[in-house]
């Protein structure tokens, strides 16, 4: 195997309105769309910045904790059919996701624009406890907006944010999860853009964010590909992600862009079946459309409203996908897959027995995929999966999915 | 009428926009509703254009008034099919009826077919709210095709650069929006709405409309003041939601009076 670089060259960019192919752009109030030529414009001369470079460099290892770890999941390989299992463990940063690679970047740009307040979005919480914890940091203040759904089934992350300083702001219009948390996270930007960065947590929106989060992201796969090459002495089969906004799928497969012989496997939430309707399967079952900012595929129905999206993870529940994925999905250089409610539960106990770590239920649907990559590929394959965050967050569902707690009891201990 | 005869019959005053969303509460209610807003009351008439609101799922600009309406209206087993027929029923009531709508439902029926059937039915022109021009070449070649008018929208915050490139995409009017924020009636009306107007101006002969936060007649007759066009929207559900069509109709009138007044001092 080759060792040439892992940077991912210009080519993979998009044009300079933000295309990714037909998909991405801008389809934004035109209120907004000075800030983000702001941004856009900002995040241009910060990369060019060594200064700027050096600190987050710095930060991504001393306060993160980068390079994250690859393990070797020996004994999870056994119900991967014999597979070499790698898994790049995101849960180990600070914070327990990738989420800080993004915010980390953006909560310094926040800083260089002169700005002094941060808005955020959140499904599972993930992406809000790591905002928190950045504007913690770089002390600036934070408002984050998360479904009401989503409050009652991660409330020991609302929690934490709010230990960390955070308002969190409950949204209860819709259907009260991450779409509807997104929506009012834009109508607070457009009313206080000119002294507040809405931190976009995963990689969609407008441009410059399905660009600019990915590249934040692309530290996963640039580890990935040279850690792999280190522990197998040759590139993976396949490479694993799940896939809700995918911002973590997206930052590892630009580690393997340029690798034709890489096979770049998503896997969307499948919530209680395709056939039942209540999933969030966007690039497997959706079409093209604009939300939040950018041109993708899209749940909605034949008028174009924007449906509503299930599943069992909080941080997969969205009837949306960063347009990145719609473009790799549609040139073929990714394919896309669903695992559902039950196949992702599956994976999260078996990671939880086999290696003693528990994964985030988003996670849980990846390792899932790679049973089923590992079992196509057999023994002598090498799949290397981005464990992208830790369940310490999900125990509460487990708990009740798994029957670990007797109800009574669990309601006392709340 | 094409929105440039409405407006040059307004020359001496500003014209008055109200905006309801049809399907709302039922789509006979809306055309109850827009019927009374066009007619005004008490021999003052009403509006001279009527903004026809497309109800959405993920309504990203509108304040909570128009939230709850739109969502009422897509409880009550809205389509977007329905919209036309409201559109129609507006410009059979006398009315010059324009469209807004997000655009994502636009892009799913297809913005040819969609401008098609909205001239077929009606409508004068529409507004879109979160297509800006930079990407809008295939609603450009539509709406050219079958004219419609297409009026973009302007910012506090938008450029110089960006108010040119606005102006010379829409038709019809400019939709100025008075303050940074979202749809909502406000005590004031932003001082920023003034010197947009101003600005736009610089760009373009198209009249300028004002919308965003208009609640009463005396802040009609003050944006008339500057303005071509005096946009009201939630102040108008608010009505239809205490007082129904009556409510409507008389408040129509009052804020008719208000951009007349202003003139006739």
């Amino acid at each position: 195997m080759t060792s040439r670089s892992t940077a991912v060259p210009e080519g993979h960019d998009p044009d300079e309105r933000g295309h990714f192919g037909p998909y991405g752009g801008r389809f934004m109030p035109e209120a907004l769309i000075g800030a983000q030529d702001e941004l856009a414009a900002e995040y241009e001369k910060a990369q060019r910045d060594p200064e700027f470079v050096a600190e987050l460099d710095h930060l991504l290892r001393e306060y993160a904790g980068r390079p994250s770890r690859l393990t070797e999941a020996k004994r999870f390989a056994e119900h991967a059919g014999g597979a070499r299992i790698l898994l790049k463990r995101e849960d180990l940063n600070h914070t327990g996701s990738h989420k800080i690679n993004n915010v980390l970047g953006q909560a310094l740009l926040v800083r260089r624009m002169g700005k002094r307040r941060v808005i955020a979005e959140t499904g599972a919480g993930q992406h809000g406890v790591a905002t928190a914890t950045a504007c913690a940091l770089l002390d600036l203040d934070c408002v984050i907006y998360m479904g009401k759904v989503d409050t009652e089934r991660q409330a020991l992350n609302v929690a934490r944010m709010r230990l960390l300083g955070a308002e969190v702001r409950p949204v209860a219009h819709g259907s009260a999860t991450l779409k509807d948390a997104i929506n009012e996270a834009l109508r607070d930007w457009v009313t206080n853009v000119d002294h507040t960065h809405y931190l976009l947590g995963t990689a969609a929106g407008g441009h410059p964010f399905p660009m600019m989060v990915r590249n934040l992201h692309k530290v996963i796969g640039e580890e990935a590909r040279q850690q792999t090459l280190e522990m197998t002495g040759r590139l993976p089969d396949a490479v694993a992600a799940c896939v809700g906004g995918g911002s973590n799928a997206i930052g590892i497969f630009h580690g393997f862009l340029d690798d034709p012989g890489v096979r770049l496997v998503g896997f969307e939430p499948g919530g209680h079946g395709l056939a039942s309707g209540s999933h969030g399967a966007t690039l497997s079952q959706g079409s093209p459309g604009t939300l939040h900012g950018a041109r993708s595929y899209l749940l909605q129905d034949e008028d174009g409203q924007i449906a509503e999206a299930y599943s069992i993870s909080a941080g997969l529940d969205y009837p949306g996908v960063g347009p990145e994925h719609s473009w790799l999905k549609d040139s073929g250089r990714a394919e896309y897959r669903v695992v559902d409610d039950d196949e992702a539960m599956k994976a999260f106990e078996v990671l939880s027995r086999t290696e003693g770590i528990i994964p985030a239920i988003e996670s849980a649907h990846a390792l899932a995929g790679a049973m089923r990559l590992g079992r196509e590929l057999g023994p002598e394959g090498v799949v290397t999966v981005n464990l992208s965050g830790r369940g310490d967050k999900d125990m509460d569902t487990a708990a009740k999915y798994f029957g670990l707690v007797p109800e009574t009891e669990q309601e006392d201990t709340r | 009428m094409s929105l440039h005869e409405v407006f040059t019959a307004c020359s001496d005053r500003a014209a008055l926009i109200g905006y309801l969303p049809a399907g709302y509460p039922t789509v006979e209610g809306s055309k109850d509703l827009l019927k009374a807003m066009i007619s005004g009351a008490s021999e003052s008439p009403g509006c001279d254009i009527v903004e026809v609101g497309l109800p959405y799922s993920d309504p990203v600009i509108d304040g909570p008034t128009i939230q709850d309406a739109t969502h009422q209206a897509l409880q009550a087993g809205f389509r977007v099919r329905d919209l036309f027929d409201v559109v129609t029923s507006a410009a059979e009531a006398g009315g010059n009826p324009v469209v807004m709508t997000y655009w994502n439902p636009v892009h799913r029926y297809g913005p040819d077919a969609f401008a098609r059937d909205l001239r077929a039915a009606g409508a004068l022109g529409v507004i879109t709210p979160d297509l800006i021009p930079d990407e809008a070449d295939d609603w450009l070649e539509a709406t050219g095709t079958h004219g419609l008018d297409r009026i973009f929208l302007v910012a506090p915050s938008s450029t110089e650069q960006r108010l040119a490139l606005t102006a010379k995409a829409s038709s019809g009017f400019v939709y100025a929006t008075s303050v940074m924020g979202v749809t909502g009636a406000r005590d004031s009306v932003g001082d920023a709405a003034a010197g947009l107007v101003a600005r736009t101006r610089a760009h373009t002969d198209l009249p300028v409309g004002v919308g965003l936060g208009v609640r009463s007649a005396e802040q009609a007759a003050e944006v008339s003041a500057f303005a071509d066009g005096v946009i009201v929207g939630s102040a108008f559900i608010s009505r239809a939601e205490q007082q129904g069509t009556d409510g409507v109709a008389e408040f129509a009138a009052d804020l008719g009076r208000g951009v007349r007044g202003v003139r006739a001092r």
